[in-house]
């Protein structure tokens, strides 16, 4: 018999803080006029900054469960929900220009990031292949129709649709795969599968059966190649704005989705043994393919798309090594990954101007005469996506080509390396259009407070970070030994 | 051979031959309507498993709302296109090719040791009294509160979303506003004009 804890709404009191600040900001909405919806964004701003003290002040070197052990608050958990808020705040900082000129000003956009947010948490601190699935699905379905959300922008529609069918099919992928787990252990609640797998081998064809599906589902969601096709679409037709958040804070709870599901799930024997090997090729397949096929696009966020391809090819080679290490080398990489998505979408959110989007290569040519200053942060920017010293994506690339040597595929790490050689080439063409080509669209950079200031702070973050990897790297490791 | 057997094979043999005239019936209506079969059917199967909450909740939501839903979009498009039809059925070999290698090779994977009919259990009947609603909803909001609030807010971002993509707005729109009418009196209704030339607009004295 289950009995009702207090103490359990305790334990989950970001999300459900979260969840009574979303709907206040929904409510709060319908009373202010499109004039006064800066209210709006400002109230979600105050959210976000409130949830994050939340967050901080309930954080604990524990292991706590609720709910009938389905959601479980960790150091793993607070580290990236604190992260994740992090990147939607700076995500609204950085787009209050773009979307305050467009048609996309709305009270939905901003309740919907805060559900986005809300099923990012949701997916962190799952401890249950159901609220795993509902917590994707929120965040997904939230997202779905925020790239919809400019209805004018035939781009935008064809982006939203494209992205909800694949989302869609992944899930259904996902679902299969989960319930032929459940088929073949009995069990939704992921330490209780773990333990099953391990004291009951007769259901591993099964169970393995079920497998096959859930890393696609996954593959789905990350975009790693071969499943990768709605990803350069999507980054492309959505409002920049909107595509700055899917890339960004999401890639916290793909991590936290694979480290649950495969990690603390089937982290074992036979099961770690086969999920190994289909990350390690798809990793391998996105590396080779996302930067082959960025060198040849012209606009710049179809190449960041590709860029990412690549990128989560290297966070599933972390995974793949199978060693605690890696795991940590991973959540590094994530972290790195996400501050300089965040900078270079930024980036491209702080030169849009009203019919003007500033997505396009050639708009960056000659951006050093406009602007030194924001020309060098677009510069450290690109070196931490390359993986340049002294940049801190040199650290998070060289931290995952160790667990890989060390997991014995050396000729997967030499390959990882040619191939980010290659992708050096599409970054490092930024910087050359942006310090020794002339001015083509002769747009002047306005200042604009509040993004300026953090674009600097962001693209220092990673010259300083890169000086100081060592805090980071042994910070991701320390809250992985507390949960594996 | 058992009564709940005879009605398990009747069952399944409908469902299998209404599923696969979904997909091959010609005409679209036929399809939908086959379709509301296999979902009738299959809530028929189900109530001789013991589950008679969820064969209820699958005719009401889908038979009811969802398939009614359907046959009304099926029927107000024009979806007749023999042509693109034709090019599908050029696929059909190498799709049914494939489809049948998949199939062979879960099998050979899975095999009968963990799908087959004697690797599970079959239900446990509890006395007449048992009532499958009650049990579930005691699950839902003990157990599985957490899960069921997610599912809640998925719902209330369906909404949000749903109205936010169609929701339009017209400020020319034409209709009667029935406050407007209702809080009316005599002496806002009637205006007298003492020279006539005076209040009419410039489109009325066009109109003259």
């Amino acid at each position: 018999m289950v009995t009702f804890e207090p103490v359990d709404l305790f334990i989950a009191l970001p999300e459900i803080v979260l969840l009574v600040l979303g709907c206040l900001v929904l409510t709060a909405d319908l009373f202010v006029s499109q004039k006064a919806r800066y209210i709006t964004a400002r109230l979600t701003k105050f959210s976000l900054l409130l949830i994050g003290l939340v967050i901080l002040l309930h954080q604990s070197d524990s292991i706590r469960y609720a709910f009938s052990d389905m959601y479980v608050a960790d150091p793993i958990s607070d580290f990236l929900k604190l992260l994740s808020c992090g990147s939607v705040l700076a995500m609204l900082i950085y787009a209050k220009n773009y979307i305050e000129v467009r048609a996309i000003y709305t009270g939905e956009f901003f309740t919907l990031t805060l559900f986005t947010l809300l099923g990012m948490m949701i997916m962190i601190s799952a401890n249950h292949f159901l609220i795993l699935y509902l917590g994707l699905e929120l965040l997904s379905l939230s997202l779905y129709s925020m790239v919809a959300l400019s209805r004018g922008a035939l781009v935008s529609s064809e982006a939203a649709v494209k992205y909800f069918i694949l989302g869609a099919l992944a899930s259904g992928f996902l679902l299969y795969g989960m319930s032929m787990i459940y088929g073949a252990t009995g069990s939704l609640l992921l330490p209780e599968v773990a333990s099953r797998l391990s004291t009951n081998p007769e259901g591993i064809n099964l169970a393995l059966f079920g497998l096959v599906f859930v890393v696609a589902g996954i593959a789905f969601k990350v975009g790693a190649v071969p499943f990768h096709m709605w990803v350069p679409d999507v980054y492309q037709g959505a409002p920049t704005a909107i595509t700055l958040l899917i890339g960004t804070a999401p890639k916290f709870a793909t991590y936290a989705f694979i480290f649950r599901l495969l990690v603390e799930g089937m982290g074992e024997g036979r099961m770690l043994l086969e999920w190994k090997q289909m990350l390690l090729l798809l990793g391998v397949l996105s590396i080779g393919f996302g930067n082959f096929v960025a060198i040849a696009q012209t606009n710049i966020k179809r190449m960041l798309a590709y860029s990412t391809i690549a990128h989560m090819g290297f966070l599933l080679l972390g995974f793949a090594s199978g060693i605690k290490m890696g795991i940590a080398a991973s959540m590094f990489y994530a972290v790195t990954y996400v501050l300089s998505a965040l900078g270079a979408f930024g980036m491209i959110l702080f030169m849009s101007r009203r019919g003007f989007e500033a997505d396009e290569l050639k708009d960056f040519k000659g951006l050093s005469r406009a602007s030194p200053w924001y020309a060098f942060i677009m510069l450290l920017l690109m070196f931490s996506m390359a993986g340049i010293p002294p940049t801190v994506g040199f650290w998070a690339k060289l931290s995952i080509l160790q667990v890989i040597v060390e997991a014995g595929h050396i000729g997967i790490a030499s390959f990882a390396v040619i191939m980010s050689l290659i992708g050096a080439f599409y970054y490092l063409r930024i910087i050359k259009l942006m310090f020794f080509d002339a001015v083509e669209t002769g747009k002047p950079l306005d200042e604009q407070n509040g993004s300026g200031i953090l674009l600097g702070i962001n693209g220092l973050a990673m010259l300083g970070l890169g000086f100081l990897p060592g805090v980071l790297l042994s910070f991701c490791e320390r809250i992985i030994s507390f949960s594996i | 051979m058992q009564t709940s057997q005879l009605a398990f094979y009747f069952f399944s043999i409908i469902l299998i031959v209404a599923a696969s005239r979904v997909i091959t019936s010609k005409n679209p209506v036929h399809a939908a309507m086959f379709l509301v079969l296999a979902f009738f059917t299959a809530a028929c199967l189900w109530i001789t498993l013991g589950a008679e909450f969820l064969a209820i909740a699958l005719v009401l939501v889908y038979v009811g709302a969802v398939m009614v839903l359907f046959i009304f979009v099926v029927m107000m498009l024009d979806i007749n296109r023999e042509k693109e039809r034709r090019r599908y059925r050029n696929w059909l070999l190498p799709v049914l090719i494939i489809a049948g290698v998949m199939v062979a090779e879960m099998f050979f994977v899975l095999g009968e040791q963990n799908l087959g009919i004697d690797s599970t259990p079959y239900p446990i009947f509890n006395d007449p009294n048992y009532s499958n609603t009650k049990e579930l909803g005691r699950l839902i909001y003990t157990e599985y509160v957490y899960a069921f609030e997610i599912a809640a807010v998925i719902l209330l971002v369906a909404i949000v979303a749903a109205i936010a993509l169609t929701l339009r707005v017209r400020n020319n729109k034409r209709a009667n506003d029935v406050a407007d009418q209702v809080s009316t009196s005599s002496t806002g209704r009637i205006r007298m004009l003492s020279d006539l030339n005076d209040d009419i607009d410039a489109n009325k004295r066009k109109d003259l």
